[in-house]
C-alpha cells in the first residue's frame, strides 16, 4: 500500500522519497529535452479538468432517454460514445454493457468490470481510475468474490442476480450501463446525468434513485 | 511472468478500501508522475506492452509495497536507464551528465497535447487469415506459465469456457512486449463459470470473462 500518506504534502514537513524522485526525474527530462514541462500541465489539466466520470454519464443518461442511441452503443459502443465528443487514450475500443432487471422468470444482470493484471480503465469516459480500482484488494477479489467486494461498497443484490466480471485482460475497455432507477419519468438527459455516479459505471455501485439527489 | 501484478483471486489483502469524495490525485507529485510517463512513452522508444512487461517485471514485494503511480515511476525509470536516455548516475545526481540523444519520436508540445490524447494509441490491426473460433464455441484455454509478458492471468488458464464474442484482430502482448513485432491475432471474450474457476463453492450466479488472443485457446 502507498507509503507516504494519501494526503497533500503540507509546508514545512520533509517530502516523501518517491516525490524528490518524480522532480528528478523530471528536471532530468526537461534538460535533456525529452519532455515539455507544458505538455505535463497540459496533460495534467486534461484529467484533472476536463475529462471524468461526467463523460461516461452522459452516454449513460443518452442510452437511458434514446433507444436508437442504445442500439448504437450496443453495436458499435467506441463509435456511439465518440458521437458525444469522448474518443482517445484508454477509449479506443470501447464495449458497453447493460445491467438489466429480472424478466419472465429470468434473473436480472450485474456486470463488474476490473483489471486483474494491472489497472485498465476507460480513460476518455471516467477519467483516471481510482486509487482501490488500482490496489490489491479489489483486483484480487472481484473475480472470485463479487459480491463480498459489492458488501465493501454497501452493495447488495437480490441472491438471484446473475454476476458477471469482465476482467479488461486486452486492449477492450467497458462501460457499465446501470439500471436507470425508478421515478425518473420525463426527466431528460441532463437531469438523469447527475444520477450516474463513478462507481455505477464500474459495477461497484448502482445509478442514485431521485430523492438521493433532490 | 507469473509476478505480483497477476492479482485475481489472492487472499488476504483485507476489504476493498473506497474513499469518499476521491480527489483525483493525492497529491502533487502523482500529477507529475501521469504527465512525466505520458511524455515518455510519446517519443516511441517502446510501446504499451513493454511498459506493462516492465512494471511486471519489479520485485513481487516491491510491487505490492508500492502504490500505483511509484509502481508506474519504478518502471519509467528501468525503461529510460535501458534505452540510455536518462542513466541511474543521471538519477543519483539528479541532473544531465551526457547529452540527449534522438529519440524515435519528438518530444511531445504541449500544444500537441489534446490531439495527442484525443486519438490515442488503437492496438487493432488488420489481419489477414480467418479466425479459428466463433461465439459459442467451447474452448480451453492453455496452460501455459511463460517466463515472459502475457495477459493469460493464473487463474484462467486450462480453464474450460465458452467464447461469447470475437473482436477484431490485435496487437499481441507476448510478442510485443519482447520487441518481436506486433503479430496481430484475433481476440474473443471467452466467459467462464464461478465453477469452472474456483470449484463448487463459487457462487452458482458468477461468470467471470477475459479477452483472450486466439493463441491463448484450443478447442475443446
Amino acid at each position: 500500500m502507498p507509503h507516504d500518506g494519501h494526503h497533500d504534502h503540507e509546508e514545512g514537513s520533509p517530502l516523501p522519497e518517491i516525490a524528490l524522485r518524480v522532480k528528478a526525474l523530471e528536471s532530468i527530462l526537461v534538460e535533456k529535452g525529452y519532455v515539455d514541462p507544458a505538455a505535463i500541465d497540459a496533460i495534467v489539466e486534461t484529467y484533472e479538468i476536463k475529462v471524468g466520470p461526467r463523460n461516461g454519464a452522459k452516454v449513460v443518461a443518452k442510452a437511458w432517454s434514446d433507444p436508437a442511441y442504445l442500439e448504437r452503443l450496443r453495436r458499435d459502443a467506441t463509435a456511439a460514445i465518440a458521437e458525444l465528443g469522448f474518443t482517445g487514450r484508454q477509449g479506443e475500443h470501447m464495449v458497453a454493457v447493460e445491467n438489466t432487471p429480472p424478466l419472465q422468470g429470468k434473473p436480472g444482470r450485474h456486470n463488474i468490470v476490473v483489471c486483474t493484471l494491472c489497472s485498465c480503465y476507460p480513460w476518455s469516459v471516467l477519467g483516471l481510475p481510482p486509487v482501490w480500482y488500482k490496489a490489491a484488494p479489489y483486483r484480487a477479489k472481484a473475480v472470485i468474490d463479487p459480491r463480498g467486494t459489492l458488501a465493501d461498497f454497501g452493495v447488495t443484490l437480490p441472491k438471484e442476480t446473475e454476476i458477471r466480471v469482465w476482467d479488461s485482460t486486452a486492449e477492450l475497455r467497458y462501460l457499465v450501463l446501470p439500471m436507470r432507477p425508478e421515478g425518473t419519468e420525463g426527466w431528460d438527459e441532463a437531469r438523469l446525468a447527475t444520477l450516474v455516479t463513478r462507481d455505477s459505471m464500474i459495477g461497484t455501485g448502482l445509478a442514485l434513485s431521485p430523492e438521493r439527489v433532490a | 511472468m507469473n509476478g505480483a501484478q497477476d492479482l485475481g483471486g489472492m487472499m488476504g489483502f483485507g476489504p476493498v478500501a473506497p474513499e469518499r469524495n476521491e480527489p483525483v490525485f493525492h497529491a502533487p507529485w502523482e500529477r507529475r508522475a501521469l504527465g512525466v510517463t505520458l511524455c515518455c512513452n510519446a517519443l516511441g522508444e517502446w510501446n504499451i506492452d513493454i511498459n506493462r512487461r516492465t512494471r511486471e517485471s519489479l520485485h513481487p514485494v516491491d510491487y505490492l509495497g508500492s502504490s500505483y503511480y511509484e509502481i508506474w515511476i519504478k518502471g519509467l525509470t528501468r525503461l529510460l536507464a535501458e534505452r540510455g536516455l536518462v542513466n541511474p548516475a543521471e538519477m543519483e545526481a539528479g541532473h544531465a551528465l551526457e547529452p540527449a540523444r534522438p529519440t524515435a519520436r519528438p518530444t511531445l508540445k504541449a500544444a500537441d497535447v489534446p490531439a495527442a490524447l484525443a486519438k490515442g494509441g488503437p492496438c487493432d490491426r488488420p489481419l489477414d487469415r480467418a479466425p479459428l473460433f466463433a461465439a459459442g464455441d467451447r474452448v480451453r484455454t492453455r496452460n501455459m506459465n511463460p517466463a515472459g509478458h502475457t495477459r493469460l492471468p493464473r487463474y484462467a488458464r486450462d480453464k474450460l469456457g465458452i467464447v461469447e464474442r470475437r473482436h477484431g484482430a490485435f496487437v499481441f502482448p507476448d510478442k510485443n512486449a519482447h520487441r518481436l513485432g506486433e503479430d496481430p491475432q484475433w481476440v474473443y471474450t471467452v466467459v467462464f463459470t464461478g465453477r469452472a474457476l474456483w470449484g463448487e463453492a463459487a457462487d452458482p450466479t458468477l461468470t467471470v470473462s477475459i479477452d483472450c488472443w486466439e493463441p491463448y485457446l484450443e478447442r475443446a
